[in-house]
């Protein structure tokens, strides 16, 4: 079976039922294993529960449980005849931002939970801004819990009507909302009798056929060389291949390349892996790239197309998320790690701080603490070759290590680069 | 992203092996000394053939090291030394036995004897001695539920153990492989596989297994609803008679913890179908180590188990 892999995160709180959905997801697409259905019916039978608890299905680490709140980003798979689908579960937490960002960074669509009692709240904005940050490009705003508003059709377009108007605010180009009851399973994978006036698909149909395969970037050519291979033995001499993973555009060999930053001109002789060459490369395949000159190429430069080359930046304007306790104050010496390359950075100047509650900036912050969402300006202790993040979230990203703990203390995404 | 260019698209086993690729890359290109550990078993034989993408034609930037408990299958350690060899790579033996000669850890006793949990303290005291600041593995998360929140890179400190709470966050596909000296960090490439996955690679890749991973005849007996082989490692109670039976093996841990299952599946195809349908997750079925409390695996990791 070779299925297409589709990568989706989660968002929403306890209260949305969204470790429900998921765990709604699983046992009705049939990935719950007789094991793990006896483990999950003991532990709701222990919990004073009437009904088999599918939340319980996804709460992994001991102090969740006994808390029962999900505190860290969970990876699952599971599998239908269309699609293979990695899930990332992000608590929704107003606390817990940095989680949502991490599971939002690799994710191809966004499940975002709404709760329908409610409608459309301040969690629901904050995740779709993170989204839209993220440049998720498939949104599915799931109304959940429709069984406690008598799965009424005027309460659902309603809410319909306010989230495709805040979508269309935030520029999510692909946005669908979707009437569910996860604790019943009306519109998850089976249709349900609930709601017999919905004639869109169930949420499951409905990532099965989301188009993902156009959503990479295929015009601008990138490769951050990741690793040189020189095996120096007696049967490859004088092999010289650049091994990385291909970050933009489709690569054939007699491609003409640009290395950055020095800047220096060759053609590509040969795309290859260890099973031989290839008629052309694209993303997120890792290859090998052999150039018909012996010009000087190290991990961390950029080989990329010289018609439409990336930015070669001493100074980036970013949107960051703050992941760290300890404050960012202005002035801030932190390390980039972008693409295959790690400079050092000073932040001159902490631009302005989006206040979570009412999505407004705020300008000129003294310092960012932990969870805040915010442009930066920084400055470059050697050049990166970037493009802006919503040409290309491979070469468009950024991560900032603080060297005293070697934390991850950041997510960026450049905005500007110069 | 509206792009001049028709969509291309990879299937899933392409998408993972990919990202596996680029992972081992960023270990060997960030970490100064790397092992790969190999237990003989379908995970670690797939992180092999993933080393042989990321870097062929050049040689394996880092050795292979088992820990080995001496109870194994003889299947899997004659495997081992044949394949390690065919590979032309370097192998490095850290011994479950020498640590009990040593004195570093101390022998269980009794019929629920196992040498799972000692090989902690070996594989410790190995990355100690080499000086390994990277261990890379074949679990998955899905295999246990603490696995499925475990980064890929998943950071150690200088005793070994795993802090769930401290865990970097882990963005893109730009991993934090820093270290301070003696600390290192576990590095799982194929996190985001499957037992399907892992078995859909074996045979698309036509990668050979050790036999006891297909239906054979061998002597067994039943303990808590699982089938052990019988072996001279493992004591029996008076009431567990040794019987025949047509039987494969899920995994290839120590022979005092990996259960066998009734089955007729004697070819790769044969397995991939049994497991497409199977309704039991590979360690509830076969892992009695798994088996000792709802929060066994956690328990371990936080103290350095891999």
């Amino acid at each position: 079976m070779q299925a297409e892999l589709l990568r989706l995160v989660t968002a929403g709180s306890v209260d949305d039922g969204k470790s429900t959905l998921i765990g709604r997801l699983l046992y009705d697409t049939k990935q719950i294993l007789a094991d793990q259905l006896e483990h999950i019916e003991d532990a709701s039978r222990r919990r004073g529960h009437d009904y088999v608890d599918l939340a319980l299905l996804t709460d992994g680490l001991r102090a969740e449980r006994e808390q029962g709140i999900t505190i860290d980003v969970a990876y699952r798979s599971f599998v239908t005849a269309r699609r293979r689908f990695q899930l990332a579960d992000a608590p929704g937490h107003v606390q817990y931002t940095r989680n949502m960002v991490t599971g939002a960074s690799t994710a191809e669509v966004a499940v975002i939970l709404v709760d329908a009692r409610k409608g459309v709240v301040e969690q629901t904005r904050r995740h779709s801004y993170i989204a839209s940050l993220l440049a998720i490009p498939h949104i599915v705003f799931a109304v959940n819990k429709m069984d406690l508003v008598e799965f009424s059709q005027e309460r659902f377009g309603e809410i319909e009507a306010d989230l495709l108007a805040l979508a269309a605010r935030l520029g999510l180009h692909d946005a669908r909302a979707i009437p569910i009851s996860a604790l019943r399973g009306d519109n998850v994978v089976e249709v349900g009798e609930g709601m017999p006036w919905f004639d869109g698909p169930t949420l499951l149909e409905h990532l099965e056929g989301i188009e993902i395969a156009g959503d990479r970037n295929l015009d601008d050519r990138r490769f951050p060389v990741q690793w040189v291979i020189r095996p120096m033995a007696a049967e490859h001499h004088d092999y010289r291949g650049y091994a990385g993973q291909v970050a933009g555009g489709v690569w054939r060999a007699g491609d003409d390349v640009v290395v950055l930053p020095s800047g220096k001109r060759s053609r590509v002789a040969a795309v290859e892996t260890a099973d031989g060459e290839l008629d052309a490369a694209f993303p997120p395949q890792s290859v090998t790239v052999r150039l018909e000159d012996d010009v000087d190429v190290a991990r961390g430069d950029m080989l990329a197309d010289p018609e439409r080359p990336p930015v070669v930046a001493r100074e980036l304007v970013a949107d960051l998320c703050w992941m760290s306790e300890r404050p960012l104050e202005p002035r801030a010496k932190l390390l980039v790690k972008h693409t295959t390359r790690t400079a050092r950075a000073i932040v001159d100047e902490l631009v302005s701080v989006v206040e979570i509650h009412t999505l407004e900036d705020r300008v000129a912050p003294e310092r960012l603490e932990l969870n805040d969402l915010a442009v930066v300006r920084l400055r470059l202790a050697e050049p990166l070759a970037v493009d802006p993040y919503e040409r290309n979230r491979e070469t468009g990203a950024f991560i900032l290590v603080d060297e005293a703990t070697n934390d991850t203390v950041a997510a960026g995404m450049v905005r500007e680069a110069s | 992203m509206n792009s001049r260019v028709a969509p291309r698209t990879l299937s899933h086993l392409d998408e993972l092996e990919a990202e596996a690729i680029h992972i081992m890359r960023e270990v060997a290109a960030e970490r100064e000394r790397p092992v790969l550990l190999f237990s003989g078993g379908k995970d670690s034989i797939v992180l092999l053939r993933l080393a042989e993408k990321a870097f062929r034609p050049g040689k394996f930037p880092f050795p292979v090291m088992h820990i080995d408990t001496g109870h194994n299958f003889p299947e899997v350690i004659e495997y081992r030394d044949r394949r390690v060899a065919e590979l032309g790579e370097r192998l490095v033996v850290a011994s479950v036995q020498e640590s009990i000669d040593r004195g570093r850890v101390v022998e269980q006793t009794g019929p629920r004897a196992s040498r799972n949990q000692l090989q902690t303290t070996t594989l410790l005291d190995a990355i100690e001695e080499h000086g390994f600041d990277a261990a890379m593995g074949g679990a998955r998360r899905d295999e246990e539920r603490a696995r499925a929140k475990e980064r890929i890179f998943s950071f150690r400190d200088e005793f070994g153990q795993w802090n769930p709470r401290a865990q970097r966050p882990e963005l893109w596909n730009l991993y934090n492989a820093r270290v301070r000296k003696g600390e290192h960090v576990r590095v799982f490439p194929i996190s985001n596989w499957t037992e399907l996955d892992v078995w859909q690679y074996v045979a698309r890749e036509r990668l050979e297994l050790p036999s006891i991973y297909f239906a054979h005849e061998r002597q067994v007996f039943r303990r808590d609803g699982m089938l052990y082989a019988v072996s001279e490692f493992v004591e029996r109670y008076p009431d567990e008679e040794p019987f025949g039976a047509t039987v494969r093996f899920r995994t290839v841990g120590d022979m005092s913890c990996t259960g066998g299952v009734v089955s007729d599946a004697a070819t790769i195809d044969e397995v991939v179908a049994e497991i497409a349908a199977t309704n039991i997750t590979e360690r509830g079925e076969t892992r009695a180590d798994d088996r000792v409390s709802e929060a066994a695996m956690e328990d371990r990791k936080r103290v350095g188990y891999f």
